[in-house]
């Protein structure tokens, strides 16, 4: 199910500006990868590039290629939609849909996309809620609205609804920067369950989490303002972490930067 | 050390100065008494519309009777002719300014937002929303009656009406469409929904309570309009229910219709009535706007 992803020659731009220069690098199904560098490199952007969500914003775009076992996600006539399917995202801040209950919010994905059957779709929430930590707190109010849980709860609910779909890779973009420690506890927790069953690549500010989730690390730095962000290093967590190839990526790690 | 507002190291903590308490007291009267004349001449309408009209509400006859064949100097009658015109009015302008209103207001944002036709669309309907209505009737008079070759009707009136209330509906339709955070969107774009449905299941729900707010609140001021009735459709104190006649009466023009009737007779006293029928309807939609928007707050809880 889970699936590789070959990054090639990745330039990216909103407009005329260039974000993020010249990436390539693989990653390996049912892993964990996590992006790390300082604030402003382009992690989130090239997230973004891996399930064709960049695009959204108005202006921006991409070259190179992302493949995605073997097929490139940006060749003509490939449906962003149908990306998205397989890509899933969980954001930096918990974002439930308002409008929804809880149930609603974790069924929504497959809803939207045309499920109707009663039975199929209680038993994908349970499943969702169940891998996603929050089964045993929510079970008892899944009609209730999914933004009247605390802000960890809602993140695990997001995680739940990116889930229910059955992506083959998911993206996670700070799932913790607004968490407790004990949610984001929680949160590694499954991220190294999940790891079992999706491919999963995760952006973080926090060392410790790199080191704790991740089995392969991706520095990335930028020379100056104003210039594209660029990949300085990717390894093994491991390695990364006690001895980086490159200078820039032990100053950034040990703190001495950035 | 870091700057201070008071300057030195010595904090000062007495009272007010005697001059600042006058000030501040003056003050406070100043703004109590403007507060005071401002609400003096809204509760005075109010008050002679309800002590004049209360006692003819109160009928069922009110409610059930049209004027048919009644003088001014006679007492008894209702209003309900009127009643029909104003509603069927009413809906048939909803029918038109809703759909469009929210429509245009969903391509404004989402598909066109920040692009030029927006900006000139935005542009044009500000303008539109500042247009007298007697402007807004002469121009479908001119476009229905004297182009076109139809007669005078409801129907007209409702079309005049769409072009005061299609401003408001757009307006607030794009303002709640651009409270929907993209956080939202983006969530919904995540998990392979399309745009279009992204919109529909998520977007507009989203906003929903505030659309309608907007749309009921538009209804409840056009409901008043008095031009378009006086040039575009005749009053008759009978009930019609067709809205291509060219005679159908409403509130207003009943209200207009009786106004310059002597003081003492039935027919002045049932001007009040009617006026305040009108207040009391345009009192319900407000009342229901505000349902609405409470309604969704709960769902939250
Ligand atoms: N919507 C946008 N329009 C234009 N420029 C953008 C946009 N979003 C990000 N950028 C720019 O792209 C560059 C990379 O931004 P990005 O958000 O990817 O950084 P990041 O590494 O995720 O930072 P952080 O750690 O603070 O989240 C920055 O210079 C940023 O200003
Ligand atoms: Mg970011």
């Amino acid at each position: 199910m889970a699936k590789r992803i070959d990054v090639t020659d990745v330039d990216i731009f909103y407009g005329a500006f260039h974000a993020v220069a010249d990436v390539s690098m693989t990653v390996e199904p049912r892993t964990v990868t996590a992006f790390i560098g300082p604030s402003g490199c382009g992690k989130s952007t090239l997230l973004r590039t891996l399930n064709r969500m960049h695009e959204v914003i108005p202006g921006a775009h991409v070259q190179g290629s992302v493949e995605l076992d073997g097929t490139n996600l940006y060749a003509p006539g490939v449906d962003p939609v149908a990306v998205r399917r397989v890509v899933g995202m969980v954001f930096q801040r918990p974002n439930p849909f308002p409008s929804m209950s809880i149930f609603d919010n974790v069924a929504s994905g497959l809803r939207l996309n045309g499920v109707k059957n009663k039975k199929v779709l209680s038993e994908a929430v349970e499943r969702s809620l169940v891998a996603a930590n929050l089964w045993n707190e929510v079970k008892d109010r899944l009609g209730k609205a999914g933004i009247g849980l605390s802000g960890g709860q809602q993140q695990r609910l997001c995680i739940a609804r990116a889930i229910a779909v059955e992506p083959q890779v998911l993206l996670m973009d700070e799932p913790c920067s607004a968490l407790d420690p004990i949610s984001t506890l929680a949160i590694e927790d499954l991220i190294g369950e999940l790891k079992e069953k999706y491919t999963v690549v995760i952006v973080t500010h926090n060392m410790q989490q790199a080191a704790r989730v991740s089995d392969q690390t991706a520095f990335f730095n930028l020379a100056a303002q104003g210039k594209p962000g660029k990949l300085i290093e990717i390894g093994s967590t491991e390695k990364i972490f006690s001895n980086p190839d490159q200078k820039a990526t032990e100053d950034y790690i040990t703190g001495r930067f950035g | 050390m870091s700057a201070s507002i008071t300057g030195t190291d010595k904090v000062t903590l007495t009272r007010p100065s005697g001059a600042r308490t006058i000030k501040n007291s003056l003050a406070a009267v100043y703004v109590t008494l403007a507060t005071v004349l401002a609400i003096v001449p809204l509760a005075s309408i109010l008050y002679s519309v309800i002590s004049k009209g209360f006692h003819l509400i109160t009928s069922s006859s009110w409610w059930l009777q049209s004027q048919r064949g009644i003088t001014p100097r006679r007492e008894g009658g209702g209003l309900y002719h009127a009643l029909v015109g104003t509603v069927e009015i009413a809906l048939i302008c909803a029918a038109i300014a809703v759909p469009i209103g929210v429509l245009g207001a969903i391509y404004l944002i989402e598909y066109a937002r920040g692009k030029k036709v927006a900006r000139a669309v935005s542009f044009a309907v500000d303008i539109l929303s500042g247009i007298p209505s007697i402007v807004a009737a002469l121009f479908i008079y001119a476009l229905f009656i004297t182009v076109f070759g139809f007669g005078r009707s409801a129907i007209a009136v409702s079309c005049a009406l769409v072009l005061l209330m299609l401003p408001t509906v757009l307006r607030s339709t794009e303002e709640m469409l651009k409270l929907v955070p993209d956080t939202l969107r983006e969530a919904s774009y995540a998990l392979g929904v399309p745009k279009w449905k992204t919109i529909l299941k998520v977007v507009i729900p989203t906003a929903f309570s505030g659309i309608s707010t907007g749309i009921v609140l538009g209804l409840a001021r056009v409901m008043g309009e008095t031009a378009p009735l006086l040039i575009l459709v005749a009053y008759g104190q009978g009930i019609n229910f067709s809205p291509t006649s060219d005679v159908m009466a409403a509130l207003p023009t009943m209200i207009n219709s009786g106004r310059d009737q002597a003081q003492q007779m039935p027919g002045y006293e049932r001007v009040w009535g009617a006026a305040l029928t009108l207040i009391l309807i345009v009192m319900v939609l407000n009342l229901i706007a505000r349902g609405i928007a409470r309604m969704s707050k709960l769902k939250e809880k």
